[in-house]
């Protein structure tokens, strides 16, 4: 067949000489190419004491923001789960009742909202789907556990601390 | 035989045993820094400082791994392989000169187990049956993966034999000898035989990391093929016994290799050291750098083994039958030739 392009590139294939055969060139080469490399930096990076810092756009815990006033904005709209492609978020909304001003910005807030951290993959749909700017993935790494119900994080583990003034 | 001869052979032999159990054992330490290094990392360092109880870390877990022995193997040849690979490592030892003669309290005391007129053979003997182990552990597993890996390491084995020996025929033509206390006392000083042999020793080198198993000839144990070659089915220390004899047989060939290629306890201005020190530190220093060399040689197995590739089983056959064997033979040849030419003169 014509080739189409012309980068098609015939290899003749030689058999090789007996100095090849013999491999040592070769092997002395490339052992000079690693004994060099034992003199290099190490690239190491000694985990628990020391910590590589997390790019500008890493997206890791969910938190759930709170206003101005220490309100959680979350209005249980469940964009976010609808958003969600790896279906990790459910919640239950609730309304707000009277006296509860100073805890919910919205009339609607969610009384019960989890996200299973096994199923999420992070990619930050949430995020982007959120109409109240309530959630953002700018949290640190999922900690590890023994136990699957232990991933299912809910409000008291999601929730943004109130600021202390 | 004497009562005190008895316990010098004893304590000689119990100091040997013991000092290649901590070489292997520490080998595999300086496998796992070495391959680090080699790949810009820092390797094992939590346990003890700079990693060094590893070993030790790593012998324990070993201990108290599950035991299994499966439904369809033979019970008694399973148990026998390893028993045997690590038997056949540790004896090969025995005929290796680690230095002059010492004199203690008005006694000479060779450093040597025992010197057989015939070294050479007992050594060739030994390793031989080194291939027994992983012959008997692969068949008696009752497994296609360890039975192929059992197989490589016949056939393997068995090729890379020859030029080895023909590469030490060659030496033989030198020496005149086939006792290592002889072939060492002969490299007195500077004379070591590697510089008489080059083409010898090369061909020596290659057969010894066939004959160890070690990369790039250790089709017997790839994982990439074999799961585990002819230890796949092998748990806990019975597992821990084929990896350790392949550190103790890779000690006792750089021994063989330092030995017989590159002076032994010999090293250039020995006399001048000897007449310095005594006829007991004197000695004692040659230990220390025969020692040093068969150090220098672990770690050019391990840094071959971090740098090259597996053959594939062809290039193997190929290296070892049509390369390897020719060039023993024309050593052989040329030496021949070198020692007539060298008497009419």
């Amino acid at each position: 067949m014509k080739s189409l392009t012309n980068k098609k590139k015939v290899l003749e294939q030689k058999p090789m000489s007996f100095w090849e055969r013999l491999y040592l060139p070769a092997i002395f080469r490339g052992m000079a190419i690693t004994f060099m490399h034992m003199f290099k930096k190490k690239e190491t990076v000694f985990y628990p004491e020391v910590k590589r810092e997390f790019s500008e756009n890493w997206r890791g815990l969910h938190s759930l923001k709170r206003d101005e006033q220490g309100r959680e904005r979350c209005t249980a709209c469940g964009l976010c789960a609808l958003a969600c492609p790896a279906e990790a978020i459910t919640m239950t909304a609730a309304e707000r009742k009277k006296g509860e001003e100073h805890l919910y910005r919205e009339e609607k807030y969610a009384a019960v909202y989890e996200i299973n951290m096994l199923r999420c993959i992070f990619c930050g749909l949430c995020e982007e789907a959120c109409p109240k700017e309530a959630i953002y993935l700018d949290g640190n790494i999922v900690e590890s556990n023994y136990l699957r119900q232990n991933f299912i994080y809910g409000k008291d583990k999601l929730v943004e601390q109130l600021f202390k003034v | 035989m004497e009562l005190a001869f008895i316990i010098e052979k004893f304590v000689l032999i119990t100091v040997i045993f013991a000092l290649s159990l901590v070489v292997a054992m520490y080998s595999t330490l300086a496998e796992r820094k070495i391959a680090a290094f080699l790949q810009d990392r820092v390797g094992p360092n939590r346990a003890g400082p700079g990693g060094l109880f590893q070993p030790l870390a790593d012998g324990a877990k070993m201990f108290f791994k599950e035991e299994i022995i499966p439904e369809q193997a033979s019970k008694f040849l399973f148990v026998a392989g390893p028993s045997l690979a690590i038997l056949t490592a540790c004896i090969g030892s025995a005929v290796i000169p680690w230095g002059e003669a010492v004199v203690i309290a008005g006694r000479m005391i060779d450093l040597q187990v025992t010197d057989i007129n015939v070294g050479i053979l007992y050594i060739f003997g030994v390793v031989s049956l080194g291939v027994y182990g992983v012959m008997i552990g692969g068949w008696a597993s009752n497994n296609k993966f360890s039975l192929m890996g059992a197989i490589r390491a016949a056939s393997q084995n068995i090729s890379y034999e020859i030029p080895m020996g023909l590469s030490i025929i060659a030496l033989l033509l030198l020496t005149n000898t086939l006792s290592l206390k002889e072939i060492t006392a002969q490299q007195h000083g500077w004379h070591w035989n590697v510089l008489y042999q080059p083409l010898g020793f090369l061909v020596f080198l290659v057969c010894s990391f066939a004959e160890t198993n070690r990369t790039p000839f250790d089709l017997p144990e790839c994982e990439t093929e074999l799961v585990g070659g002819y230890h796949t089915e092998y748990s806990s220390m019975k597992l821990g016994f084929y990896l350790f004899a392949e550190y103790i047989n890779m000690f006792i060939s750089s021994a063989v290799m330092a030995t017989l290629y590159f002076g032994g306890y010999n090293y250039p201005g020995m006399d001048w050291v000897n007449s310095l020190l005594g006829p007991l530190w004197g000695p004692l220093v040659g230990m220390m750098v025969l020692l040093l060399k068969i150090f220098v040689f672990i770690f050019f197995f391990m840094w071959v083994r971090w740098t090259v590739p597996r053959f594939r089983y062809d290039q193997l056959m190929n290296l070892g039958w049509k390369v390897l064997i020719p060039l023993a033979i024309a050593n052989i040849v040329i030496t021949g030739i070198w020692i007539t030419v060298v008497d009419k003169l």
